[in-house]
This record gives structure tokens, sequence and C-alpha cells, in this order.
């Protein structure tokens, strides 16, 4: 084909002439739209590779043998039967590879196989690889291990006790072995506000642990190649710290190790640090040569957790007679179990992220989080923060009540403004959280059904804010948290090689928009090849809501350096300044004559003879000099943070007490949508994955008294209880764009944030519904009918009614006992 | 012990050998290399690994590989036609259905054999017909979206053509979204190009 030809043909796919001066209009050609995922086509046609669909040639299979006790010293391990068994290549321990790893640098803790020591049933203690799955599984059967078992504590308060068995030795003499990480902050005169409150709310609260259960299973190949090349195939959400830990661990040079991340199924933090597995299908595959593949079994997932953290939290909230917050007060205990996993950051997280939307007189919490002898808890989406965000959100509803206000008139009382400083020192860009509020306000009928329907039947509504990713690294340094590397081809084809985590949420396609955007191609010419770290540049990884928003402007930066470059050779070209050339619909065109114009890829070749080869890199740092001056006071620093508000419509059977979410308004400042289709998803994902915790899931383990000490109670998603579509409710999401001056486009997160109301929400609508405060998750039918026996419920259910929005200075003069 | 067992799947008959304890999804994935259907659980709880066999969904994880000796078995890898998207995946593109894309291959099996049976199903109908599939990403909301606009797409296909089948009337990557299904809807994407297939 001639060129002209083929330019023809790429003009006649092209935006139609009569569309570009609408283009020049527009603010974006691409940006905003309801577009396709850049990988839809291949997940809806099964061809997306997802690890376990990775077959490599001469691939040998692995199997991890795991502790059946809570707590146990190692005694002896004798793996001489299953080496000797045929179609066994190579068995390893604890002993093979004694280097402690963990994601945050300060606190490793863990063995990829444990050395002398097991912490909780399904801990790590060998390895095999066979020929196939069920040599090594007759293998692991023909392991003896000796064991000498330990008391094991499966709640901190008995972890705590003083004569405790540390789970890990103290790492200084004299400390309690059993405490990960204490903090104790304080803002502003906290007693001499709290004592000078018109009303006073206490309330205790509990968050059961969760799990994130995607429906992957993690999932590892390893290959270590005779040129001593290490390359790890993992379904890991931060290929970048696995990269560096495996290094670490196996004492090899870095540069040496390639890891690739196939599409993963799903992630919600339960894939954001390195595995046990990773570890073993490398050293496996160091011994016997060959490729070595470990899958786990949906059980071993729920022992790998890294889940939701259970919290005990002892709220204590003044007001002044207007609603007005003057102090907070938060004492938190928090469940670990057996790793530190992100529990330095979680600790911290469970009382900085609580200081917006909401300007607070004084703020102080003390957090402790505790060692047990269960699987290891971790960041599950909205780390660290759901739990005192529930707890927040029902103590402001019973403020609401006493002081006879109306809950959302209350939260815009205390709205803390954008462009601001939160009590803790954290930097607010934008806030459209009253926009939130009036948006779910509107929607959901509120100021008509609000304390009006009939018993049974109730609304509830709560806020809550979320970092876009944090202004710090896991690991000090300077470099950039995220970069691009952008090629153009001759064709007018844009090929992208992006660091970030596409885990589901997106960030390929967001990546393809930007270029799309910028470049002016069609989005078909562009091509996204992610997170390889042979051939990507660094970024640090799909966690803390950080993808969009980093790689987002990482994509900017490179394709506006390509931009220029075209839009300047153009210019020469038609002699007209570089400012009126512009690039979008397949096009290069004049934006003041609109019918002067050619297709993209010849003003790609015009910049290609004039400038060399087209391409440029780009990255994104977040600032680094904004936040708290104070020890801790860099952790929960985000360049921008999301605002939700929720309403939650429930009814409860009185009989049963049965909670059914009918609806679910869900209004989110995500400062852009990039497309709303994938915020939509996020926000939909989020208020469902908040909806199951608040009514149905338990990551809950068996005691000595049950028989069976430390054993997961039922490790599978039958008895794990997750929705189904007939239990998860209508859920109908309200985009709010504040256009954040830090974010892409004014881009903010959404991946996150919209959980965290959905589980007030539903236990203040189960208030307004029937009277009862339901502290304690899940909202489960045992407990709501137990809360339902108290006789005062239906009284309390009526003087709510009664009480309607005027202020009852009786009851608010008093302190209130919740 | 291996055996040979010979299998119809997607319409090509397929021998191959297995050990005998092998179930279906075993067979196919690791038997015949269509990784395209997918183990969430292995033990019947997640609904990951649906396929039709003779046209009804089955759990291929819970199905013993010779239960499907010489009969019908459909996969994902069955539904697009050369060059497109039966209609059910395309519509999961056009609305958001998929995001980690994991569930998303048993999803579409329950669907089709749903349309098959039911061609203009209730919201409630599509709900009950997928509640053995769990997706942990989307709230579901897109998924019924995408069901409800597959069914709608077939229909008018079915109305022009007057033809009923639901199946293999493939919905092309690209073209404008059809009304009624609510993701497509917003104040610029009537008749709008759809890019990125």
């Amino acid at each position: 084909m001639k060129v002209e030809e083929f330019r023809e043909k790429q003009a006649a796919a092209a935006v139609p002439e009569a569309e570009l001066a609408t283009l020049v209009e527009r603010e974006f050609s691409t940006i905003g739209r309801r577009l396709r995922k850049v990988d839809g086509a291949d997940k809806v046609t099964g061809r997306a590779l997802y690890t376990d669909d990775i077959a490599l040639p001469g691939m040998l299979h692995g199997k991890i043998l795991r502790s059946p006790h809570p707590h146990a010293r190692i005694l002896s391990i004798d793996t001489s039967a299953a080496e000797a068994l045929p179609g066994v290549h190579a068995v390893i321990t604890g002993r093979d590879m004694p280097v402690q790893y963990g994601i945050i640098p300060w606190t490793r803790d863990e063995e990829p196989l444990c050395v002398d020591r097991v912490r909780y049933v399904g801990d790590a203690v060998a390895a095999v690889a066979a020929v196939d799955e069920d040599t090594a599984i007759r293998a692991l059967d023909l392991i003896r291990v000796e064991y000498e078992p330990l008391p094991a504590y499966l709640d901190p308060e008995s972890a705590l006790a003083g004569d405790a068995v540390p789970i890990h030795e103290p790492k200084r003499p004299g400390r309690n072995g059993n405490v990960t990480k204490h903090v104790r902050l304080e803002f502003g005169e906290v007693d001499r506000l709290m004592a000078e409150s018109e009303v006073v709310i206490e309330g205790e609260y509990f968050f059961e642990g969760t799990t994130h259960t995607p429906i992957e299973p993690h999932c590892a190949i390893g290959y270590y190649d005779p040129s001593g090349k290490l390359t790890v195939w993992s379904a890991t959400q931060v290929p970048h710290y696995l990269h560096r830990e495996l290094a670490r661990v196996l004492d090899l040079d870095v540069a040496r190790v390639r890891v690739v991340q196939p599409a993963v199924g799903g992630g919600f933090g339960g894939k954001s640090e390195p595995f046990d597995l990773e570890f073993c299908v490398a050293l496996l595959s160091m011994r016997t040569g060959r490729p070595v593949k470990i899958l786990y079994t949906r059980e071993e997932v729920f022992y790998a957790h890294r889940g939701r953290h259970p919290m005990k939290m002892r709220c204590r909230l003044g007001a002044d007679r207007s609603g007005r917050i003057l102090a907070v007060d938060h004492r938190t205990l928090i469940d670990g179990g057996a790793y530190a996993s992100f529990g330095l950051v979680t600790t911290y997280y469970s009382g900085q992220l609580l200081t917006a939307p909401y300007a607070f007189g004084s703020y102080r919490f003390d957090s402790t989080r505790v060692y047990t002898n269960k699987p290891a808890c971790g960041p599950k989406r909205g780390h660290g923060s759901v739990q005192p965000r529930f707890a927040f959100e029902v103590q402001l509803d019973k403020l609401a009540e006493a002081l006879g206000m109306d809950p959302i008139e209350l939260r815009r009382r205390n709205f803390l403004g954008s462009g601001t400083r939160t009590v803790n020192e954290l930097r607010i860009t934008s806030n459209g959280f009253l926009a939130c509020l009036d948006a779910v306000e509107r929607a959901s009928g509120w100021k008509e059904r609000f304390r009006k329907l009939p018993y049974g039947r109730g609304l509830g509504v709560a806020g809550s804010c979320y970092i876009s990713g944090t202004n710090y690294p896991i690991y000090p340094n300077e470099m950039p948290q995220s970069a691009v590397q952008i090629q153009i081809e001759r064709s007018g084809r844009v090929t992208v090689l992006s660091g970030a985590s596409d885990i589901g949420q997106g960030s390929n396609s967001v990546v393809a928009y930007i270029v799309s955007e910028e470049l002016g191609v069609p989005l078909e010419y562009v091509r996204v090849h992610a997170a390889d770290t042979d051939l990507t540049p660094v970024d640090l990884g799909a966690y803390s809501s950080r993808e969009t928003f980093m790689v987002g402007n990482a994509c900017i930066d490179a394709a506006r350096k390509l931009a220029d470059q075209v839009k300047a050779a153009v210019a020469e070209a038609w002699e007209v300044p570089a400012s009126r050339v512009a690039l979008a619909g397949g096009w290069a065109f004049d934006s003041a004559d609109t019918a002067r114009k050619m297709p993209i890829s010849e003003a790609f070749n015009l910049a290609e003879a004039r400038f060399g080869t087209l391409g440029a890199v780009g990255w994104y740092n977040t600032p680094k000099d904004i936040h708290g001056e104070y020890r801790g006071g860099t952790i929960g620093a985000s360049p921008a943070y999301s605002f939700t508000a929720h309403v939650a419509e429930v009814s409860v059977d009185v009989e049963t007490g049965f909670v059914t979410v009918e609806k679910i308004w869900i209004a989110h400042d995500c400062g852009r949508a990039l497309n709303p289709v994938l915020v939509e998803g996020q926000m939909e994902g989020s208020a469902y994955m908040g909806f199951a915790e608040a009514l149905m899931e338990q990551q809950i383990f068996k005691t000595a008294e049950q028989g069976r000490e430390g054993l997961h109670n039922g490790p599978s998603l039958l008895d794990y209880r997750i929705p189904t579509s007939l239990d998860t409710p209508e859920l109908e999401s309200l985009i709010i764009e504040s256009v954040d001056p830090e974010g892409p486009y004014g881009a903010k997160e959404a991946g996150e944030g919209p959980l965290h109301p959905s589980i007030p929400a539903i236990a203040n609508a189960i208030f307004d519904a029937v009277g009862v405060r339901m502290d304690s998750l899940p909202f489960s039918p045992p407990r709501v009918w137990k809360a339902l026996q108290d006789g005062s419920a239906r009284e309390r259910w009526e003087a709510a009614r009664r009480t309607g929005a005027r202020v009852s200075l009786s009851r608010a003069t008093s302190p209130v006992r919740a | 012990m291996h055996e040979i067992v010979t299998l119809v799947v997607n319409r090509d008959v397929r021998p191959v050998g297995v050990p005998s304890h092998y179930t279906l999804l075993e067979a196919l994935r690791y038997g015949l290399g269509l990784t395209g259907t997918k183990q969430g659980c292995d033990k019947g709880d997640c609904g990951a690994c649906t396929v039709l066999l003779d046209g009804e969904p089955v759990l291929s994880c819970l199905t013993p590989v010779w239960e499907a000796e010489g009969r019908e078995v459909r996969t994902v890898e069955g539904l697009a036609g050369p060059g497109r998207l039966h209609p059910l995946q395309d519509a999961f593109d056009v609305c958001g259905a998929a995001q980690c894309g994991f569930c998303t291959p048993g999803i579409l099996m329950s669907a089709v054999a749903l349309l098959e049976r039911n061609p203009n199903p209730t919201r409630q109908e599509i709900r009950e017909a997928l509640a053995g599939n769990l997706c942990r990403c989307t709230g579901y909301t897109k998924i019924l979206d995408a069901v409800e606009l597959a069914a709608a797409r077939i229909a008018e296909a079915a109305g022009a053509s007057g033809s009923a089948s639901a199946g293999g009337q493939g919905g092309r990557p690209g073209e404008a979204v059809a009304a009624g299904a609510r993701a497509p809807e917003g104040p610029d994407t009537a008749g709008e190009r759809e890019g990125g297939a």
C-alpha cells in the first residue's frame, strides 16, 4: 500500500471534519467519556492470561506444608521420605532461606518458611517441587515435623497478659514482644475542650475482621534460567517491592531478577506484599533448574489473609449545643495476627485518617497493635480507617440524635472546607464533601423520609475521606513514585510502557485515555504494556489508591513532551504558531481553521523527521515537604483526598433480626472522572464490599473450647459468606467532581474511599428503622434480634421521631452515655 | 491412572489423556489448554468455572471429566464469532461489567444459558440466574446492566432479521451504544463512538 492510500484509510476512520470545531470548543476529546477498557475484549473472551493460565515447558508443581498448630516450636523436620518419592525434584525448609522479610523495612519479621517457630495454623514449614500436583501433595504427607506446642493467644488481651509467651522476640529487652506498635498523638487541648463540651457522646465499638477474597487465588511461577537470571510471574499488586525482597531474601543481584505481573484476578489489598509462595517457587526453581508453579488452594488464601484488622474502639466525642465538634478522643486495640505486615501503617491510619471531612477542635488517639496467633492482618480496601470511620460516624449520629438535629445538617456544620489543613496537619486541596451530602440528600428523598418511615424501615447517612496515594514511599527514597515510557511508531501506533499495576481497576486504560487525549490518536492505536520490571519503569504498586493519580500524572508528563514536538513540527510546516496546532480525533489540525489538517500519523512523521525517533519518559513524584512536624506526621499525608457520603435504606425484620439493605446512594468526590464507567465501577464495588462487611462477613477462628484452636471457622467461599447477586442491594452512583489542583486533569482516588460510609450508614439506618444501636459488626440476624429484645428499643424509636429537629437541652447539657 | 476421554468442546472433538480423577475443569485447563474457564475455589462455591454441558450451566470443578464424555461442552472460548464478540461479551465490555475479569467467563456462561432459556428476563430473574457466580469487584450492578443491554440488543437484532436466535449474533466492537442500559447513558455518549475494544 502506498503511503497516500494508507493515510486515506486512517483519515476515513478518524473523527469527521465537521466535528473538529466541536473538539476545539470542548475541554477534552477523550477524558470524561464513557469508554471501554483497553483490556476489556481480552477479559470477556477468556484470552487474558492470569498467572495460573501460564504453563512453561518442563514446569514442575510446588506445594507448601503448613503448620497444624497455632503456636509451636519446630524441633525437627525430616524430609528424607519425601525426597525419596519418585517424581519429587526438591524439598526445602526454612533453613534453606533463613532471611526475614516484610513489606515495611523496619518491621521485617517473616521467614518464607518458618525456621524454628510457627505462629498460626497455616504458617509455612516446608515446600516441595514435583512432576505434578498429585505427587507434590503425596510428598507433603511424607514430611515429618516434630513440634513443641506453645500457648496460643487468639485475642489481643490474652497476648498482652503479663505471663504471655512473646510471639516474636522483643526488639528491645524489657519490652512486651506482643506489642507490634503503639501510637499516641494529641492535637490541641482535648481534656479541656471535652470538659467544656455541652454534649459528650461515649461509645464502645467492635469491628470484626474480614478478608479480601479476590476470586483469583494467589499463584506464582519461578524460573531460574541457566544464565543465572530469576524470573517470577506472580498475582501480586506490588511487583516492585516483590522484586526487591526476592533479591534480598535469596541473596541475588537485583539486576538479575525480573518480576512479571500477568493479569491479576482482584486484590483489594490481599496481594500487596510478598508471600511465601513467591520465595518458594524461586528457590525451588534454583534447586531444580526448571520452572516451578505454586497455586494456593482457596483455603490457603484464607490463611494468607492480610485482611481487615479486628479493632476494639473506645470513643468520646464532645460538642457544643450547636453541634460543633470540640474534642475527639479514641482509644483503639488492634488485633494484628501473627506478623507485622503493614501493621505499623495500620496503627497510624487508625487515627490519622479520621480528621476530615469534619473540622475537629482537638483530637487524641491512642492505638495499640498486638500480635496474636492467627493469620496476619494487613491492608484491606480502606486500610486502617474503615473501622474508626464506622465508630465515628455512628458517634455523630448519636450526637445528632442527642441534639435533635438532622444528621446531614450536623455534618454540614462541621465541614472542614477546601484549601486547608486538618487538626493533625494533613493538607487538604479540593473538597467536594458538601456537594456529596447534597447529592445523597436529594437522591434518597431524605428530607421527606428520614425519621418518617414506618417502624422497620429506615435511612442512615455517613461520610468519609481517603488518601490518593501517600506522599512517602514504603522505603525512604527521593526518586519518582511512578513512571511511564512512550514510544511513537511511524504508523501512528503509540506504545506505553507503564510501571503501574492494573488489578482490574483499569490503570492501563487510564494510561491509554491520557495518551489519546494528549497525542490525538484513536484509542485503538494505543498499546499498553505494564508491570514487568525488565520492560517498564518503576511504579510502586496498586495500594493506597495511588495508581490513577500517580501514573496518570506521569503519563501526562511524558505525552506532553511528545505533543510539544509534534505540534512544533506541524507548526513549522504550516507556518503558524505551535499554540494553534491541536492534536485530537486522529488528526493534527489548525484550531483557528479546522479545514487545515493532516492525519496524526503524518504529523508524527514530520516530527520524527524534525527531531529524530519519537519517545519520552515521564514521571510523578509526590510533594515531600507537606506534612505535620511530629513523629508520624508523614503517615497519612497524601497529595489529595477524596470525599464520600452515603445514604443507606434498610428494612429490618423484627421477628428474625434480618436486615435487608434496600438501596445505597453513593456520592463520591473523585476530583474528575477520567472515565465515569470506571469510577462508578469503583464506587459500586466499594459500597458492595462495605455492605458485605456490615451484614455478612467474619474472618474468625475456633477457640480451644471449640476443639481446634486457631483453625479458621470456615475457610471456603460457602462458609465465609460473601454477597451474591441476590444479596447485594441496588447501588446508585453519584459522581461529584471538585477538580483537584494536584491530580491528573483534576482526578483523585475512587477505589477505596467509597467503601467507608457503607457500614455506618447501614448502622444508622437500622437505628432509624427500629431504634437499636448496632455498635458491633457484623449486623447479623442473631445480634440484631438480641438488640431488639431490649424492651426500650421501641420507645427509643418513638422518641427519635418525636424529637424531630428540636434541640433538647435537658439531654444535651448532661453527658450522654451511648 | 490416566485414561483417554473424548470431549466435544465448542464443537471440536478432542481426545485428551488425563488422570482418571480429573474434573472437567482440569481437563479443559491443563489437558486442552483452554484456560478461559477459571478456578476460583475448586469446590463448587464461586462459579468461576461455569461451562455449559448440553446447554445447561454446570460447575466444571465438580464435574468428573468422564461425565462430560460425548456431551456438548461450551466454554467462553466458543462464544465470539470471527472478528466479533457475542452480544453478551460486547455488553460486558461496554458497560464495564468486567473489572478484574476473573469471574467473567463463568458469569458469561450462566448469562448465555439464561438468555437462551429466557430471552427477555427481568432484573430479578437475572439476579437469580447469576446467584451461583460470585463477583468481588463490581457489586453486580454493571453485570446486571450488561445482561439487560445484551438481551435488548439480541431482541432488536431478532426483530430486524426475523430470527429469534439468542446466540452468535455478534455485537461489533466500536458500534454506537443502544439506549436502555444504564451504563452507557450520559451527556456525551448517545451515538458516540466507543473506542478501545
